[in-house]
């Protein structure tokens, strides 16, 4: 994995809003992610929104200029999905998303109980709908996205990890990721299911912001080298200043990557001077 | 370990599969959970551990249960949270509480009578911002408020659709309902139920069945007056959004899910921290981490503190109390007959009118 990934943030509604009209065409999102780019920040950590498709379509287009562009796919777009629940109901939903034709839409539609098999099959085949758009590109890592990771951790139901897992594998020879704000419950949870030395991408900051199981259970979980984490919110929404911020991730043992969201030419060189002073040597 | 609270989870839809996620996470809850059948109740028994009770009644007699979350369609809570409490299981309930509010109140005498903890799922009573607006309403700092706006948009109904409870009106659903209810408890929060509500209007977009946007003005008689303005048919949100803005004497108010702002026009004694002009405060700094984290703080707040209530033994809900969802359910009542009657709902008491000075032609 790179050192330092690049993301879109999603957390606050208002930066959120913000970004909708700023990036409200695909030339605007191609802009910041030429910068950082050009500053030899290759991976592109995003959810499987609608909008992506064509950041993707633009990188397939010009394989000369994009021929190190990596995405990191994270999945599901949680809001497509919770609105289509609301919308179609359970069942609904899950037509909804499924290929019109296939053979799962006619066995949801007969309305009676499924059998294991049947249900694992069509969780392959949603995570192979949420994959389409990356078609041709390279997705070296694929992640579940933290509302779904952290549903399904909650309930308990962390086969559903071990499905996932084995598919990225299988199917698309990427490593299996997850994205979750519950860290050292999900490695425990995944560690049940066989699954040793996951890249867990979750919020790791100094002030221990949203880190949920406590910030020493964190640090426990870093130092024991049973994960491969990515750190978000490092700057913790900005209450810790970048250079502090990124000097004291430096020092964790366990964190391979950081992935930052910015907007501003300015602030993407601003965090890969830091990455580059603080994490080269820490390799 | 017999000192966890056995707590079960009813209803496993879109807010049930979250309230059973946050509940079955906590180091405190022994979970259980209850489904008529369906695909994923299927799905679901396969695969956890917790086992998934397909009949309630079975699950009150069977089961030896501490608490139940009720989080099944609106016009089932009455029935549910009744038999819960008349066999002594402690409960929260989903939002809105009950369809009639005659209900809500024999069910918050229940509920006293029994000294059970009675709580309602009213988060955003939980969100760091609102909790933040409350305590500075209630310090006085900004002096009388007289001019309240409130307001939620989001995207639920977007295109005509087929029916499902939440777009039957006779159900609890509509935007009203499902929507409306959030910033109207908020208002109840701050000032009471409101004693006259005119200018109701309940707009349908592309429901057939119920309504997708709500217009109001709720006056209190010793308070200010509030309008609403809802809609759930505002795609240009991602998700609901709920905001309070407010103008006192002293200053003006506002504050959504995200931050708190506040502009003073003094400083004010009870509140200190906060100058002359524009503060801010933003929901991550005023907001505490949870014991594990779904979709927002505030969700597994009310989940923490009322499984620690039970745990506990005490006899009521430290927030969102039955008495407290039942004011709402009366705002939600009286602004239903107010639009449908167009005749305004409850008496507003004329402001005393304040003498008339005499002055002369230059006269301040």
């Amino acid at each position: 994995m790179d050192r330092l990934l690049f993301g879109i943030n999603h957390m606050s509604e208002e930066k959120a809003r913000a970004q909708a009209m700023r990036f409200r065409k695909t030339d605007a999102i191609m802009e910041v992610l030429d910068i950082a780019y050009d500053e030899g920040i290759r991976t592109f950590m995003c959810t499987t929104h609608d909008r992506i498709a064509e950041v993707a379509e633009r990188v397939r287009a010009n394989p000369a200029r994009y021929r190190d562009f990596t995405f990191y796919p994270c999945m599901p777009y949680a809001h497509k999905y919770a609105n289509a629940v609301t919308e179609h109901g359970m069942v609904g939903a899950l037509k909804h998303f499924m290929p019109e034709d296939g053979l799962f839409a006619t066995a949801l539609a007969g309305g009676k109980a499924l059998a294991t098999r049947e249900v694992d099959g069509m969780a392959r085949v949603l995570i192979d709908m949420e994959m389409k758009m990356f078609a041709g590109t390279k997705t070296p890592v694929i992640f579940v996205q933290n509302v779904f990771t952290d549903l399904l951790l909650g309930m308990g139901f962390t086969r559903a990890f071990r499905i996932f897992h084995d598919h990225i594998v299988e199917k698309y020879g990427a490593e299996p990721a997850y994205i979750t704000m519950n860290m050292p419950m999900l490695l425990d949870a995944l560690a049940k299911e066989g699954i040793e030395r996951p890249i867990i991408c979750a919020n790791i900051n100094k002030i221990g912001f949203r880190m949920s199981g406590g910030f020493d259970a964190y640090l426990d979980a870093l130092k024991s080298g049973r994960v491969r984490a990515i750190a978000m919110s490092v700057y913790a929404s900005g209450a810790i200043p970048p250079d502090e911020a990124i000097h004291w991730i430096s020092e964790l043992p366990g964190v391979e990557s950081i992935v930052f969201g910015a907007s501003s030419a300015g602030n993407i060189r601003g965090t890969k001077a830091l990455v580059d002073r603080y994490m080269r040597v820490a390799a | 370990m017999s000192s966890k609270v056995r707590i079960a989870v009813v209803g496993l839809g879109k807010m049930g599969l979250s309230h059973f996620a946050m509940v079955n996470a906590h180091p405190d809850a022994e979970t259980l959970a209850c489904d008529g059948s369906g695909f994923l109740v299927d799905v679901l028994s396969r695969n956890i551990a917790t086992p998934i009770h397909k009949d309630y009644a079975v699950l009150l007699e069977k089961e030896r249960l501490d608490a139940v979350v009720i989080a099944t369609p609106s016009r089932l809570h009455a029935p549910m949270v009744r038999a819960a409490l008349d066999r002594d299981i402690h409960v929260f309930c989903e939002k809105p509480f009950c369809l009639d509010w005659a209900d809500s109140a024999a069910l918050t005498e229940l509920a006293a009578e029994r000294g059970r903890v009675a709580q309602v799922g009213y988060h955003y009573r939980y969100v760091g911002a609102f909790r933040e607006m409350k305590r500075i309403l209630d310090s006085g700092a900004l002096g009388r408020v007289t001019h309240v706006l409130a307001e939620a948009y989001g995207p639920v109904v977007l295109r005509p659709k087929r029916a499902t409870w939440r777009t039957s009106k006779e159900e609890g659903g509509g935007c009203l309902y499902d929507y409306a209810a959030h910033p109207l408890n908020l208002l109840n929060w701050f000032f009471g139920t409101p004693d006259q509500v005119t200018g109701s209007v309940l707009g349908q977009v592309f429901s057939e069945g119920t309504d997708d946007e709500v217009f109001s003005t709720l006056r209190w008689n010793d308070g200010p007056t509030a309008q609403l303005s809802v809609n759930w048919s505002d795609e240009s949100y991602r998700k609901m959004s709920t905001k309070i803005a407010m103008i006192g004497t002293n200053g003006r108010l506002y504050a959504d899910r995200q931050e708190c702002q506040l502009y003073l026009r003094e400083p004010h004694d009870a509140l200190p921290g906060y100058g002359p002009g524009w503060t801010v405060k933003y929901t991550t700094e005023l907001t505490e981490d949870a014991w594990f984290y779904l979709r927002g703080e505030e969700y597994s707040a009310q989940l923490a503190e009322f499984i620690a209530a039970v745990r506990d033994g005490k006899g009521a809900a430290a927030e969102n109390s039955f008495a407290s969802a039942t004011e709402t359910d009366r705002t939600l009542a009286m602004i239903i007959e107010n639009a449908e009657t167009g005749l305004p709902v409850g008496a507003a008491r004329a402001r005393a009118p304040e003498p008339a000075k005499r002055r002369g032609w230059f006269g301040r």
